[in-house]
């Protein structure tokens, strides 16, 4: 590649990419500069400047059509558009969140953790864009190396130490499986890129590739499972959630888990959409049952363990293995549903997980305790904190008027509206979300009908803002999500999904 | 045409809220005073909707449509989009439902004086509830109705386990998972037919479904689906009911919730059930309800039996009551599986006479436990020496619950067996049995108040002007319907013939 073809891309549809790279450069440079004694809290107004830089960017490429560049390596479809909005916005809230945390043990790397953060996002954005096997897993890996310093930043605290190495062994382990079932792709088709294996995959016809297509089919997408903390490899989330700062926890509980999602629908669907399994039925089929499994154990084991949990992040981590468990039933839809769904679901997941946290923060700060009774009496403490709280834990549990509620509707119209519609996953996932009714109402319950000491909970206004913005969100979306919908079906096309460019490479006549 | 009526009605409880946010919460004077003029709003805006109403006129009336939410999905024959609208209307048997859900929410209001603690934030869930219950008998599609009858399991679940009794938050568990279940059968019903046919609304439903099977199998409707739905539907609205084994957790708030609110609860929202099994057994699946009605009978004596042979052994008047609305509950089901004019209009003439019937006497009640701290039947004797307007009215509403002529509750009693005895003799004959119970429990449970020795109680001043209004009120309306039915029945009969001409009666 020389310099000419270099300069011919299209760099712009990069830009905001750019923009979080230059600002996280920016902040670790600025970081090394300043004195060690005085406070790194500055820095997150530039995070989140930076930030929201990139989100206005990514608006404005809304008109822009489906463009590849660095060899169809690199996209900017309408898939990498929409989910690049809840990974900024989810960013965007942690850094609010994080600003206002406040632990002697993280001051110290305050301002590593904001480049941290910003490379961690970085990550993430490039797998949304990434339609090639090496820059995805660039991008996933870079996301996990700053994940798995992020939850140890508390230096001196023995459970954040704790929560980081249990990260990155786990991690490290899910690492070589996707990595493993990557090299079977590839062993298979000769290429790396996502849509030029989808094609080769087609022409796969010869019968004993099938049963590889299979064993490669399953390592991928179990090893990929880790990211959203799917079963079996879920175990790692209570212990890291556990552990890591709260911002962080927020953070791995929402914008890493999204990227989870974005690189799962990546690979697996343009990977495997044409490929023929085993008597050459097409193997996004003939796996249904496994992935409807995996789902269906996600949910149960998610929703059982969560009822017996004490430490309220302990718990929140069970109810996103849960979370996850609803989210992966839409791949078994087999429409172009999946990706609204999707899409809708994650950004409901995003405001009442970080409206959750935003509280669990507050007080668990506040009382120094992780233990479901710092809820005690919440209502009468602070009625502006557990009225919201009640939104998103209503939300989570899937009651009207929360988005949560629409979300998990939707799924269900996934579920059901197939040729065979899947009741018993339907049963499944009702029957957990009930049991998790009783484990969320216990936090109401606590809030609502315990007597409490009385003490008072300040709220920070970043911190009430982010709380405003997030229940105002939940409720708003549950009442009209044709607010959120239409936005998706106006802007994205999930055709562009599956569209291949051929990128133009400017011959020069030398 | 959209005229906005309906919609006012259905939100107006909110103004309640509204107002009660800028109330200061220890200014309790204020705040009772709004709670009971929140509900005055609602209950004015039910009789302008009633007098807008065309009684005689057919099919829905008031309705209002607005496209709400869109799903498409696009797919490799074309994009098919599933539209969610929001859609509300009434009929003859909603907007009867609607008047009696206002008039009793009142009365629960006047009775809420007797709450003591935390008045803004009861009155608020209380304006909730009652949006809920008004919004669950307007909606005319799946979604709104499913949205709206989880607007009311909220509200309840804070307001049993935040002032209820002793036992309270074992009460809201077991009410909220109960209620739970019957939720999630309904959500995957609700779904699974939206999936099927593109359609949430009630009327195109109903017409889909009652297309002929050659039609249908290139929907992939089979005869086992609309069995599988109407049995899911069933199932979920009998622990709403409840339907006998269901009915424990529903024993269980009428012990343990407050007075007001058990008026409400017994009231309307056990309506809810009966009300669903009309319209959505009946209305959607008329060819499959046939071929259950015998279950639905049996279940209905059952329930009728079940809940007068425990009624007749408690010792707790709450608790008499309680299993006297699992028997009554039970007419509901007798009705409903007559298949035939009589025991439809039975069943439903049920419905609003039991709501006003429970709503008296757990007021009553409540009147009671305030006075003397107990419901216990021992702790009580010759009241009606020192409280006899309080006696008169709880022997009269006794009366009215064991089917005394002249009284509503018998109206609904003699329907209901009359359409049974028509279609299934044997089963009816057993049932008169639970009439006779009926009388037995009830006249055990009110003499042992009102009449024998008389037991010291501390506090035994007779009903206060403000408990009159509730009690004269209530007492009037039983009143009303036993002499004059026919003014409910002109309401009813243009929605209930329809349910029968699709059940082939």
């Amino acid at each position: 590649m020389d310099l000419d073809t270099l300069l011919s891309f299209r760099w712009s549809v990069m830009l905001p990419e750019f923009i979080i790279l230059g600002v996280a450069t920016l902040l670790s440079v600025i970081d090394l500069f300043m004195k060690k004694e005085s406070s790194r809290k500055p820095l997150a107004w530039l995070a989140g400047a930076g930030i929201l830089a990139a989100l206005i960017t990514i608006f404005m490429q809304l008109d822009i059509e489906v463009t590849s560049i660095l060899y169809d390596t690199y996209r900017l479809d309408s898939f990498s558009k929409a989910f690049k909005i809840l990974l900024l916005l989810g960013t965007l809230l942690v850094i609010v969140l994080s600003s206002n945390y406040k632990k002697e043990d993280l001051e110290e790397n305050r301002g590593e953790f904001y480049y941290l953060l910003l490379a961690a996002l970085l990550g993430a954005m490039m797998m949304a864009s990434s339609a090639d096997l090496i820059t995805l897993f660039v991008g996933l890996e870079l996301l996990s190396l700053s994940s798995y310093v992020m939850a140890g930043l508390e230096r001196r605290n023995k459970r954040s130490n704790e929560s980081a190495f249990k990260y990155i062994v786990s991690g490290g382990i899910a690492t070589a499986i996707t990595l493993f079932g990557m090299s079977y792709i590839f062993g298979l088709t000769g290429e790396t890129n996502l849509f030029k294996i989808a094609e080769n995959m087609g022409n796969l016809e010869l019968l004993e590739h099938s049963f590889l297509i299979v064993f490669a089919f399953i390592i991928t997408f179990a090893g990929l499972t880790f990211k959203i903390a799917a079963a079996p490899l879920h175990m790692w989330a209570p212990d890291v959630y556990e552990g890591a700062p709260v911002p962080v926890t927020a953070f791995l509980n929402v914008v890493s888990k999204t990227a989870g999602f974005v690189i799962l629908l990546r690979v697996i669907i343009i990977c495997f959409i044409a490929a023929p399994g085993i008597d050459k039925e097409p193997i996004l089929l003939q796996v249904q049952p496994y992935v409807m499994v995996l789902a269906a154990a996600t949910m149960i084991i998610g929703n059982v363990t969560a009822l017996r949990q004490r430490n309220i992040k302990r718990m929140f981590a069970y109810s996103s293995i849960a979370q996850a468990g609803y989210i992966l039933v839409p791949f078994v839809s087999n429409s172009s549903l999946i990706f609204e769904l999707i899409w809708f679901y994650l950004l409901a997941y995003l405001f009442m997980n970080i409206g959750a946290f935003t509280v669990i923060q507050l007080l668990t700060s506040q009382e120094g305790s992780n233990d479901i009774g710092v809820f005690r009496g919440l209502f009468r403490r602070s009625p502006w904190l557990a009225v919201p709280m009640t939104f998103f834990i209503l939300s989570l549990a899937g009651i009207p008027i929360t988005a949560g509620f629409i979300g998990k509707f939707g799924i269900f119209m996934g579920a059901l509206g197939l040729e065979q519609p899947q009741y018993w996953l339907a049963a499944v996932m009702m029957a957990t979300t009930l049991v998790s009714y009783v484990y969320y109402f216990n936090i109401i319950a606590i809030m609502f009908f315990r007597d409490s000491d009385g003490t008072k909970v300040s709220i920070p206004g970043g911190m009430a803002a982010v709380l405003a913005f997030c229940a105002a969100s939940v409720l708003i979306l549950g009442v009209m999500p044709d607010l959120a919908l239409d936005f998706f079906y106006g802007n994205f096309d999930v055709n562009e999904f599956f569209m291949q460019i051929e990128t133009e490479v400017h011959t020069h006549d030398h | 045409m959209n005229t906005w009526l309906l919609s006012i009605l259905i939100f107006s409880p909110l103004l309640g809220v509204l107002v009660l946010l800028f109330t200061p919460s220890h200014d309790e004077k204020s705040i009772k005073w709004i709670g009971i003029l929140g509900t005055l709003f609602p209950l004015g805006t039910a009789l302008v909707t009633l007098s807008a109403f065309n009684k005689s006129g057919d099919g829905l009336q008031l309705a209002e449509k607005f496209q709400w939410v869109s799903y498409e999905v696009f797919q490799t024959n074309g994009d098919v989009s599933y539209p969610i609208f929001y859609e509300v209307g009434v009929n003859g048997l909603s907007m009867v439902l609607i008047l009696l859900t206002t008039i009793v929410s009142v009365l629960a209001a006047i009775a809420s004086f007797s709450i003591k603690k935390n008045w803004k934030s009861y009155f608020i869930l209380f304006f909730l509830l009652e949006m809920g219950m008004i919004g669950v008998f307007a909606a005319q599609n799946l979604f709104l109705f499913f949205i709206f009858f989880e607007i009311t399991l909220i509200p309840m679940f804070f307001l049993i386990g935040r002032w209820g009794y002793l036992e309270k938050e074992k009460a809201a568990y077991s009410f909220l998972i109960y209620n739970g279940v019957g939720s999630a059968i309904l959500l995957i019903a609700f779904v699974a037919m939206f999936m099927k046919t593109g359609t949430m609304n009630f009327e195109q439903l109903a017409y889909t479904f009652s297309l002929p099977q050659s039609e249908l199998n290139e929907m992939n409707i089979t005869k086992g689906f609309k069995m599988g739905m109407l049995i899911a539907l069933l199932l979920a609205f009998a622990v709403k009911l409840p339907v006998a084994p269901l009915h424990s957790w529903m024993v269980r708030v009428h012990v343990q919730a407050p007075p007001p609110i058990v008026m409400l609860h017994s009231g309307i929202l056990l309506k809810i059930g009966a009300y669903g099994l009309i319209v959505f057994g009946a209305g959607l699946f008329p060819d499959q309800f046939e071929s259950l009605a015998f279950v639905i009978g049996l279940f209905g004596v059952i329930n009728l039996l079940y809940g007068a042979f425990l009624a007749l052994t408690q010792r707790d008047m709450k608790r008499v009551l309680a299993y006297s609305s699992v028997s009554h509950m039970g007419i509901v089901l007798i009705g409903l599986a007559a298949l035939n004019e009589a025991g439809m209009t039975g069943a439903v003439f049920q419905v609003v006479s039991h709501g006003l019937i429970s709503a008296l006497l757990f007021f009553l009640v409540g009147v009671l436990y305030e006075r003397s701290g107990s419901s216990q039947l021992k702790d009580f004797g010759g009241v009606a020496k020192r409280m006899p307007i309080f006696a008169g009215v709880l022997l009269a509403g006794g009366l009215a619950s064991l089917g005394l002529p002249g009284m509503s509750g018998f109206i609904s009693e003699f329907m209901a067996f009359l359409g049974l005895f028509e279609t299934m003799p044997v089963l009816a004959a057993i049932g008169t049995l639970g009439l006779i119970l009926t009388a037995v429990y009830v006249l055990r449970a009110v003499l042992a108040i009102t009449f024998g020795t008389e037991k010291e109680l501390t506090n035994a001043h007779d009903l206060s002007s403000t408990e009159r209004i509730p009690a004269f009120i209530l007492l009037a309306a039983i009143l009303f319907i036993g002499i004059y039915p026919a003014w409910l029945s002109d309401m009813l009969r243009p929605t209930l013939d329809s349910i029968l001409l699709g059940l082939g009666g």
